[in-house]
């Protein structure tokens, strides 16, 4: 043939999107590590065409999964990630928005795509992300030696179904095309196969389908490759074309299961990227500004030396508990202290008992977790039982009701009855109940100077209409307060030299 | 920036934000929900990706995926979605990608509770994943050290190419401290090993498979070239009050805190203690530990798990001093009252008479 | 045959192919075989029977290999 060479030309030959040298041991750097007649490798081509024919190598990147088709990277000459069996839908989707510009293939088998990765494959395809798949489905487990795959076909003998599948105990083969085809996303899903001259070139086409309403910027597309593995079937080459023709289609029928390329509207995932000079104030860590747009009062910082306020706060979901806190926790900053708010979470929030910690130190604070506390506020009785028996001595108990059981007083700590929620509703909203109790307390205590909560409430109080109604609530706790006339001097809350 | 008031799983993400972060995928669970929740509110803003993943599975192999293209990115999840991403975090570290994961710990085995516990010491510090790899752990005990933490986490990453795991019990991620936010870092160029789909990254390959066994053998020694480096340059600890210690107590996160009222309180009463608090769990303060045996008599190793962390500090001492153990565990978190005890029976038990440090 | 007039012809890299006949059977003329002999890997390599291509090019896509089979055709003058 050489002799014609002048006349010749090639219209067909290696395609310049693989490696010219392949990057494997021995000798054999040529050829691919696929079995004489196996599918992988004439899809594999067939991806090279595309890739080169759309002009994208530069910008196309291969997820490799793993499978006979592990080794796709060290075939063509694009960007390659390899990875974890069944993950490539989840690998690129990250990677197509990240890199809004790339061409992301996600190249897998009927056991990394329809087994071990359903889940992956499944809602990539239902977050319409805009990949490209390409699903070689040779109805077995080649890799690890012919176990059963999903599209393992009735009465198939596999390893792991020496019998043959048995519906009944194996269950049905898993048509992939038809399963995605329930879902609104995908813009492109076709089954094409492998068993004569004709599939083959509509392979490449569909192929070339998949890769193009990438370039669009469509959404999903895939491409379900029925696909010969001659050596676990037990086949020649030959037969194993002829057994995809023949008997893989009667299970899995080829054709278009999806096709919206004309209508789909092409999407880019580029964004806007504001300055870093803008970060703060979009992550809101400027200096802070409340509803009414007024900002920090600030207030003349100078903490008592010795204060260690360590306060509990109690009661039932819905009753303003964790807000109580966060209001002193903030304004105990605001007066230059040492704060820590440690709240009970989860599932009890939307009912049931709940409770914070919450410190207010002179000092920088070592715990967080206030297991002897001086301040409770328990605003309903469970609460005030539960947390008793864990104050110190000579501590301060704001409790919500209008007298303290009989069995609770006399204990060594202060037991203050404030009808906090009685009070609220008298105000026009039981929501207040938590306000009534931080004004008692800031009254009876004068932990804090007046003013350290106005940060608080512009900050944490949203609604105008809210910041009235906690005003007149902390107003009418101060008030409460007063009217306790049997309220003896201010409780010791300075730090315990004794504490144990 | 002037300090605010802020909860931890809402710090976390500003503080990624601000080092650069710009991916983020993840899956709810309590008590990390509120991670993913501020990511999906702030990562659009800033102009970076939020994926909310269909399970921690996916959110893992999408940090690979994002770190795979070379953007600094992470996720975060507590007990049972760690243990899904296992899988994932053995790929990271075999295929040298650097990412941050955030464990807020909550009670196990198995659903257990959604109450702070540290029992995933094991499964993070000592690696849940197969093959001879390590994650980076770092461990804050406050806010601010969970921003601090964060923030260095994406730079350890980068410079081991390697994950690294903010490990922090819920308590860490459930309070508000105020913090004090530093400037925002400008987002590193991606790096020159990164696959982003250009001409100049078209011969890159990220991968972590290799079947000759002599390649793999290298490959491996490599990684734990790293590891060695990191044991060498990252320990980090919180040492207080030690140097005239008879009794150090060991403890991180917010035990670690718990600890610091411990030792007030056993020097009030006349006992010379002092902490040992571990700020990176691997590399582990080993050497740090190990010197304190010199002077100190006791050690007494607390936790929030029953027994992980003592394991370690037991390795750095060698048998040279005893070690007491105390754990709480379910979602408690122990008291300063219990631990003194601890403190007591721990020093009764190393004959030393606390009679003699009464000027402590 | 008049190899002169042939439309086209196919090389066939011996020892990149792999003797799976895919495309022996694939070939509408029927100008494909496979080789007696072995290639260094121990396969019979398909070997072009030197004249009767059509350059169809049906052989390049049923090939598995990258590289196993190039087509040539005639250049019209
Ligand atoms: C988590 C995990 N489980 C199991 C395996 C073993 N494994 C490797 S490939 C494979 C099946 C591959 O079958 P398929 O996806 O159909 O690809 P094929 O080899 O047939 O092309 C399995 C089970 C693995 N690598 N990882
Ligand atoms: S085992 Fe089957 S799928 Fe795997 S390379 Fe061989 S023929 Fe192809
Ligand atoms: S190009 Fe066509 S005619 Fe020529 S050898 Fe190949 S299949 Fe036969
Ligand atoms: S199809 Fe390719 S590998 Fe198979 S016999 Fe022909 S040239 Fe060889």
């Amino acid at each position: 043939m050489a002799s014609d060479a002048p006349a010749m030309a090639v219209i067909h030959g290696r395609s310049p999107i693989f490696y010219r040298r392949f990057d494997r041991k021995d000798d054999d750097q040529h050829q691919t590590h696929y079995c004489p007649g196996c599918g992988h490798g004439i899809v594999t081509k067939l991806l090279a065409e595309a890739i080169d024919t759309l002009g994208i190598q530069d910008r196309t990147i291969l997820v490799s999964p793993v499978g006979c088709s592990v080794f796709g990277y060290e075939y063509l000459d694009v960007g390659n990630i390899q990875v974890a069996h069944g993950r490539g839908p989840a690998v690129a989707t990250a990677v197509k928005r990240s890199r809004p510009d790339s061409i992301v293939v996600s190249y897998q088998g009927d056991g990394d795509l329809a087994a071990i990765g359903t889940a992956e494959i499944v809602h990539a395809a239902n977050r319409g992300e805009i990949v490209s798949v390409i699903f070689v489905n040779n109805a077995i487990y080649g890799m690890t030696g012919g176990q059963m795959a999903p599209t393992t076909l009735l009465r198939e003998k596999t390893t792991t179904t020496p019998l043959g599948r048995d519906p009944a105990v194996h269950g049905y083969p898993l048509k992939v095309c038809e399963l995605l085809a329930t879902l609104d996303a995908p813009v492109f899903l076709e089954r094409v196969a492998l068993g004569s001259n004709k599939q083959i070139m509509a392979t490449g086409r569909a192929l070339r389908r998949a890769l193009e309403n990438q370039v669009h910027g469509l959404g999903f597309s895939l491409v379900e490759v029925l696909s010969p593995c001659p050596t676990i079937w037990g086949l020649d080459p030959a037969e194993a074309q002829t057994f995809v023709r023949e008997t893989m289609t009667r299970t899995f029928p080829l054709g278009n299961f999806r096709d919206r390329s004309a209508s789909a509207v092409p999407r880019r995932l580029a964004v806007t990227v504001p300055d870093l000079g803008e970060l703060p104030r979009i992550l809101g860590l400027g200096p802070a500004s409340g509803a009414d747009g007024a900002s920090d009062t600030v207030v003349p910082a100078s903490p008592v030396p010795t204060a260690d306020h360590r306060i509990v706060v109690a009661g039932f979901g819905g009753q303003g508990v964790l807000l109580l806190g966060e209001f002193l926790a903030e304004a105990g900053l605001s007066a230059g202290y040492h704060v820590s708010w440690l709240p009970s979470y989860g599932p009890q929030m939307r009912s049931g008992t709940s409770n914070c910690h919450v410190r207010i130190s002179a000092v920088p604070i070592d715990s967080p977790v206030v297991s002897r506390p001086n301040v409770l506020i328990a605003l309903n009785e469970p609460s005030l039982r539960k947390f008793l028996l864990s104050m110190e001595p000579g501590g301060l108990v704001l409790y919500n009701a209008d007298r303290v059981p009989v069995d609770c007083a006399g204990n060594d700590v202060r037991i203050t009855p404030i009808a906090s929620t009685a009070i609220a509703d008298r105000l026009g909203s039981a929501k207040v109940g938590n306000m009534v109790m931080l004004g008692a307390l800031l009254e009876a205590t004068g932990m804090l100077p007046d003013g350290a909560l106005d940060r608080a409430l512009h900050r944490l109080v949203t609604q105008e209409s809210w910041y009235e109604l906690d005003r007149a609530a902390l107003q009418a706790g101060r008030a409460a307060v007063h009217r306790m006339t049997a309220a003896p001097a201010e409780p010791s809350l300075a730090r315990d030299p004794a504490m144990g | 920036m002037e300090p605010q008031l802020i909860k931890g799983n809402e710090a976390v993400v500003k503080a990624a934000l601000l080092a650069g972060c710009r991916a983020y995928y993840g899956y709810p669970i309590t008590p990390a929900s509120e991670i993913v929740e501020m990511a999906a509110l702030y990562l659009p803003e800033v102009g970076g990706v939020f994926v909310q993943a269909e399970s921690e599975v996916a959110a893992i192999n999408m940090l690979y995926g994002g770190a795979s293209a070379g953007v600094r990115a992470m996720t975060a999840s507590s007990g049972p979605g760690i243990s899904l991403m296992q899988e994932g975090f053995s790929y990271l570290a075999g295929a040298e990608l650097p990412c941050v994961i955030v464990d807020m710990m909550r009670g196990g085995p198995g659903l257990g509770s959604i109450g702070p516990e540290q029992g995933d010491y094991f499964q993070i510090v000592k690696g849940g994943g197969h093959g001879c790899y390590r994650n980076l752990v770092l461990a804050p005990a406050s806010v601010q050290e969970l921003v601090d933490l964060t923030m260095l986490a994406f730079e350890l990453a980068d410079r081991y190419r390697n994950p690294v795991v903010v490990l922090a019990d819920a308590s860490v991620g459930q309070m508000m401290e105020p913090v004090s936010f530093p400037e925002p870092r400008p987002v590193p160029a991606a790096p020159a090993w990164a696959v982003t789909g250009t001409a100049a990254t078209r011969h890159n390959l990220v991968n972590s498979i290799h079947l000759e066994p002599d390649v793999l053998e290298g490959h491996i020694r490599a990684l734990e070239a790293k590891y060695r480096e990191a044991e060498r340059s990252e320990p980090r600890w919180e040492a207080w009050r030690v140097d005239d210690a008879d009794i150090v107590l060991v403890g991180y996160g917010i035990v670690g805190r718990v600890l610091r009222a411990v030792v007030e309180t056993a020097r009030r009463r006349g006992i010379r203690a002092g902490l040992l608090r571990p700020i990176t769990l691997y590399p582990f303060p080993t050497r740090a530990i190990r010197a304190l045996a010199d002077t100190a008599r006791a050690f007494a190793v607390v936790e929030m798990s029953t027994g992980q962390l003592v394991e370690d500090v037991r390795l750095a001492l060698e048998g040279s001093r005893p070690v007491e153990t105390y754990g709480r565990v379910g979602g408690n978190i122990p008291t300063v009252e219990e631990v003194f005890q601890l403190v007591e029976r721990t020093l009764v038990g190393a004959r030393v008479p606390s009679e003699v440090s009464t000027n402590g | 045959m008049d190899v002169a007039r042939d439309r086209g012809a196919v090389a066939i890299d011996r020892d990149e192919c792999k003797g799976c006949g895919l495309c022996v059977e694939a070939c509408p003329p029927r100008v494909l075989r496979l080789s007696a002999e072995l290639n260094r890997y121990g396969y019979h390599p398909a070997e072009y029977l030197g004249s009767g291509c059509t350059a169809c090019g049906i052989c390049y896509y049923v090939c598995p290999e990258p590289g196993g089979i190039t087509v040539l055709r005639r250049q019209v003058a």
